[in-house]
């Protein structure tokens, strides 16, 4: 016969059940105010967010699309404009992901208001989930952005949807924790400059944004299988035109081995305290 | 019940400074507890282990049973801060920095709006609240992270030096508010550079010196152990010299002023009896310094003296 449990044990069960459920509302309370509170920021300094992406964007649809597109003609056999247009709509939402992120936490680092956090019961998970969350609002939101001034120079089509979205989330994530990582190494805003200015700027024009890798000798074209970004601009351009000069799967899995090392990688720097607790 | 049980706690840091040397402490649910010391002796560091912001070394500490170890969301989630340093993003409305903060802590938005506004109203912040956070003086500043820290009603409330460079008016009004909040069932603990602040306010003290407590008890105690007070007199007419007052040691400051040393079996009835006989007329009289300073300065001096030894 099973033994009955005491009054006791009935109730420690019935507190840790209550403790559980209420440390998981609050995590998602506590997630969904992270989010809000990043979203928040990009809305408020919207001049510095939401409407550079757009210029730039203009200019490059302007200038590369069609006074210089007009000569090159096709690439890939897509109309050089078309071509481009993925490339152009990705390289504003890894720029913008990695921006709000570097920026927002180490802003918060830098004027000492992250300790709001981190002295809360809030896990440094969702802490970094939250951060995240906030970058890909903000990539996501300049894409979108982006999209709509590609449409006034570019025909866009849709070859596989399941593939746009997924390439964007993933590369905006993969860059949310790039950034993360960069804000949680710096010690002043040099270091915060130095990533996107003298590496991620190089890596995303040689991404085969402008042009396809074909065009390259060999031994470029073998360089620059060794960039991740390539891998990114090319699933997504696939998913508009159906062209890409990589393999798509393999793209994919590259992208998902990639968040997957820098979200446990950006983890344990914050289990560790790195640049954050003393 | 304990609201902070604290066992055998250092910390070093990466330079070597070894700010606390196996701190032990305890406090009582409901207490307004003052942790005092000089600059330096190692509460800021206390306060960080317990908050998460410093590492510990070794030992162990449990917030209200919830050992930070095994339990630190929980732990967490029963303390308010209120830091030395503002540290709320100056770019924010303090409606804002207060509602986000309760989000932080689980609390949903629709009460951490109910909240803000009881608060912001109590500390006089009401006027301020959507405006940047960065245009609020000082006071407003300092008010300001108080009612950050009581939006998730936390337990234990700790400040540090809560009223640094605050006017004697809005510290008197903080006072009350922080005696009310204690009233009502938080537990308190207070750093200060303002000894008369902690024995207006405190019921026990814990006195940490070179990263170490050296004194713990009852601030009533703690005042009683006083050996002697100097007090200064202001006499009506002026004085030429000090008045010889038999058994007394008094020493004329400047015309108007004397200065007299009592010990704890003398009264101050004798000393009166003495300087009217002598025909001084007495109009005003204070302590010296603060009853606590004086200990505090003995406990300090003593703690220094021993370590020198060592």
């Amino acid at each position: 016969m099973p033994e009955t449990p005491s009054p006791a044990s009935v109730a420690a069960d019935a507190r840790d059940r209550a403790l559980a459920l209420g440390l998981r509302r609050a995590r998602r309370i506590g997630y969904q105010t992270i989010v809000i509170r990043e979203w928040g920021r990009i809305v408020r300094i919207w001049g510095q967010t939401l409407m550079p992406p757009a210029i730039t964007a203009t200019l490059y649809f302007i200038i590369f699309g069609n006074l210089i597109g007009r000569r090159v003609g096709a690439m890939g056999g897509f109309d050089y404009v078309q071509y481009i247009a993925p490339g152009l709509i990705m390289m504003s939402v890894i720029t913008n992901s990695y921006g709000n992120v570097v920026s927002s936490f180490f802003g918060a680092k830098f004027g000492r208001h992250l300790e709001e956090m981190l002295v809360s019961p809030l896990p440094n998970w969702i802490i970094l989930c939250g951060y995240v969350s906030g970058g890909l609002a903000r990539g996501l939101a300049v894409g979108a952005v982006v999209t709509l001034v590609s449409l006034v120079f570019a025909h866009l089509t849709v070859h596989h949807l399941g593939a746009i979205l997924a390439a964007v989330v993933l590369t905006s994530v993969t860059f949310a924790l790039g950034g993360f990582i960069n804000a949680v190494f710096a010690k002043n805003f040099d270091q915060v400059n130095f990533v996107p200015t003298f590496i991620l700027t190089p890596l995303t024009y040689f991404g085969g944004i402008f042009y396809s890798i074909a065009m390259l000798p060999p031994w470029a074209q073998h360089l620059s299988h060794a960039n991740p970004i390539l891998y990114m601009v090319n699933a997504f351009r696939f998913g508009f035109i159906g062209f890409s000069d990589v393999n798509v799967v393999l793209a994919f899995g590259i992208m998902i081995a990639l968040v997957a090392a820098l979200y446990l990688f950006a983890l344990l720097l914050l289990n560790r305290g790195t640049g954050i607790r003393e | 019940m304990q609201a902070l049980s604290v066992r055998g706690l250092t910390k070093t840091y990466d330079n070597g400074v070894q700010a606390l040397r196996g701190v032990d402490l305890e406090v009582e649910q409901g207490d307004f507890f003052a942790l005092l010391g000089p600059n330096g002796a190692g509460k800021t560091t206390l306060i960080g282990i317990l908050t998460s912001l410093v590492r510990k070394s070794a030992g162990k500490a449990c917030i209200f049973g919830h050992d930070l170890d095994r339990q630190l969301e929980l732990a967490k989630s029963c303390v308010g801060i209120v830091p030395q340093e503002i540290n709320f993003n100056m770019f924010e409305s303090p409606s804002t920095i207060v509602v986000n903060q309760a989000g932080f802590y689980g609390i949903p938005r629709a009460v951490a709006r109910e909240r803000a506004e009881r608060y912001l109203k109590q500390l006089q912040l009401w006027d301020k609240r959507n405006g940047m956070a960065r245009a609020l003086s000082g006071g407003m500043k300092r008010r300001l992270m108080i009612a950050r820290a009581l939006m998730h009603e936390p337990r234990l409330l700790i400040l540090d030096e809560p009223t640094a460079g605050v006017d004697i008016e809005i510290r008197r009004s903080m006072w009350e508010f922080l005696r009310e909040i204690n009233a009502r069932g938080t537990t308190i603990i207070l750093t200060t550079h303002y000894l008369e602040e902690a024995e207006t306010l405190c019921r026990n003290i814990a006195i940490i010196d070179r990263g170490a407590i050296v004194e713990r008890d009852r601030m009533a105690n703690l005042l009683r152990r006083l050996q002697t007070e100097t007090f200064v007199l202001n006499s009506r007419a002026p004085l030429a010299v000090a008045p010889v007052v038999p058994g007394f040691a008094l020493t004329r400051v400047d015309d108007h002023t004397l200065e007299a040393e009592l010990s704890k079996e003398q009264s101050l009835n004798a000393l009166f009896a003495g300087l009217t006989a002598c025909g001084v007329d007495v109009v005003s009289m204070r302590n010296k310094v603060n009853r606590l300073e004086e200990v505090f300065m003995r406990l300090v001096e003593r703690s220094g003296e021993e370590a020198r030894r060592a």
